[in-house]
């Protein structure tokens, strides 16, 4: 008589509703005659509001899963509520674009969907395979949404790119995972932890090609320098919504499972590959804000931004310390509202065709367009880390974090780069400000679900940065139980 | 003469650098796909090598789950590329060359 273990399901509701949600929008479009997108949106809304209230009642529940592959502690679940914040943004972004650019289909909601699925899997991994199953439920819809715009041949391109560069890396990562595993003889964080007392980094070197091999792997998600190079054209090819979700979701998808990998699974080696991380935070960080200055075009400029913020976050993972996990995950909260934001008012500014992209063309548009002007300041404000925005409070407490962990030379750097940051980021507001006005037949419409998405992360921007104190709370729970 | 570890280890050593190699220096779509997968059977190689010599079966298990993966992966990059090749009657990836940084 074969006993049937007892399978904790309550540990992926939210995936399942988030699932459940995706299958529907499949059939609902595959038989809905007429006009759907309605439909389809409001059911891609309700998985995502149903995700996010399952999440939050889970809240200090720390509910572990399958053979402790899936855990759900409050870490876990602070994610999941960023990608469903995340999403919905994404889908208030999406809708006037789509008819827009006269590219909508179904399938679009369900690309989302199904990689927020992948997303939340990789949040809860406590196992390295199924952190590398979330990954690529997390990856393969996103090649899609790059390709998404498929007459269009800069989108293909992003496609390949994209594709290309995250299958690369996927191999590198499984790799590494079967070095780590021949060494170890288990792939679960716990017990990795417990097999790696009393090892050192460099004693083994099958470990040391392991780790080495899955840091890469994982720094080509999350887009570290050098492994960066596929994020510009990527961005910038990919439709301008889809280009926000890439920029705030699989990103935060990637640090929270580098942060359990790091500080749990392999917090014994920590103290080996910190200088490694050092390098790359410093690297990341000059790289992404000097080649920004140098953009023409303000997705690519986005672009290397989000390379840059990449950088402030990973000082906060080289502390390896509880406040510097705290600082990453406010920062990332910080990081949606403004990156949201940004990208909103380019979609608004925007025409048919992904036209009026350049920065020059945002000249005197204060005068004509007083809202877009201001809205837009206030995000590339926070961007630039200047209070009383959400940008100065997540670099703050990052840099705070480092300087208590001792590792000064880290946040002189990051102020340094901060700096070098202000001048692109400004640029923009005095393009709009001081500039005489462009030759433009342009014609700004305010849709008003492209304005809900706007007003929401200019809502957060302010708040984050003018009211932390309930957001550090929300951050200080959330690691507990992870330390 | 018995066959070890080492070997199962060299082998898929050689499969995994003959992969990386050929996304490198490959300009064919395909080709390079071709080689991607190389990669993550190498992978299986080394995780079936461990699995067998240390007699604990997750190895095995988890070789099913990269096979998976790799054809959802294949699948999605073919579709790619045909979407590609009908815009661009190429799959060359230095046909692809409209931004540059």
């Amino acid at each position: 008589m074969i006993e049937i273990p007892f399978i904790n399901l309550a540990v992926i509701y939210p995936e399942i509703a988030i699932f459940t949600a995706s299958v529907i929008v499949l059939l609902v479009d595959l038989f809905m005659k007429g006009e759907k997108q309605g439909t389809l949106s409001t059911i891609t809304m309700l998985g995502f509001a149903a995700a996010a209230i399952i999440a939050s009642r889970q809240w200090f529940h720390f509910e572990t899963g399958f053979s402790d592959a899936l855990i759900a502690d409050n870490f876990a679940l602070v994610f999941k509520l960023l990608f469903c914040a995340a999403g919905v943004l994404t889908l208030f972004l999406s809708v006037h674009y789509l008819n827009r650019e006269k590219i909508f289909r179904g399938e679009y909601f369900f690309l989302i969907l199904s990689s927020t699925v992948g997303m939340m899997i990789l949040a809860s991994a406590n196992e390295l395979i199924t952190a590398f199953l979330g990954l690529e439920v997390m990856s393969v819809p996103l090649y899609l949404l790059a390709g998404y715009d498929k007459k269009k041949l800069l989108s293909n391109e992003a496609a390949l790119k994209y594709f290309l560069m995250g299958a690369f890396a996927s191999g590198i990562l499984i790799y590494g995972i079967a070095f780590v595993y021949g060494n170890l003889g288990t792939t679960n964080f716990d017990e990795i932890y417990r097999a790696l007392q009393g090892k050192t980094l460099y004693g083994e070197p099958l470990l040391l090609l392991g780790l080495g091999l899955i840091l890469i792997g994982f720094s080509f998600k999350t887009a570290f320098v050098p492994f960066h190079s596929w994020v510009p054209d990527v961005y910038v090819g990919t439709p301008t919504p889809a280009t926000a979700f890439f920029s705030i979701a699989p990103k935060a998808a990637g640090f929270a499972i580098l942060f359990r990998l790091l500080f749990k699974a392999f917090a014994p080696m920590m103290p080996d590959i910190t200088g490694i991380l050092w390098v790359l935070a410093v690297l990341t960080m000059f790289a992404g804000n000097l080649i920004a200055i140098a953009q023409r075009n303000i997705k690519r400029m986005l672009a290397y931004s989000s390379i840059a913020h990449a950088g402030y976050i990973l000082i906060a993972l080289t502390t390896g310390t509880a406040d510097g996990a705290k600082a990453a995950i406010l920062y990332l909260l910080a990081y949606t509202a403004m990156n949201v934001g940004a990208f909103g008012i380019v979609i608004l500014l925007g025409r048919e065709g992904e036209k009026d992209l350049s920065i020059a063309g945002y000249s005197g548009l204060s005068r004509r367009h007083p809202i877009a002007a201001a809205a837009m300041a206030l995000f590339m404000f926070s961007l630039a880390g200047i209070p009383p925005t959400a940008g100065f409070i997540g670099k703050f407490y990052i840099f705070r974090g480092a300087v208590s962990a001792g590792f000064i030379w880290l946040a002189i750097l990051g102020v340094v780069n901060s700096l070098i940051s202000v001048y692109y980021y400004l640029r923009v507001i005095v393009i709009m400000y001081m500039k005489p006005e462009a030759e433009s037949d342009r014609v700004i419409t305010y849709p008003l679900s492209l304005m809900v998405a706007i007003i929401l992360a200019a809502w957060g921007t302010v708040q984050i940065g003018i009211f932390p104190n309930s957001w550090l709370n929300l951050v200080r729970d959330s690691v507990s139980g992870f330390f | 003469m018995s066959i070890g570890l080492e070997h199962f280890l060299l082998l898929s050593g050689v499969i995994f650098t003959i992969g990386v190699i050929g996304v490198i220096i490959r300009r064919n779509a395909i080709v390079i796909l071709m080689c991607i997968e190389l990669m993550l059977n190498a992978s299986n190689l080394a995780l079936i090598g461990f699995s067998v010599f240390s007699g604990n079966p997750d190895g095995q298990i988890m070789v099913f789950f990269v096979i998976a993966v790799a054809a959802a992966e294949a699948a999605v990059g073919l579709a790619l590329f045909v979407v590609m090749s009908r815009n661009r009657k190429s799959v060359n990836v230095d046909d692809f060359n409209l931004m540059k940084w």
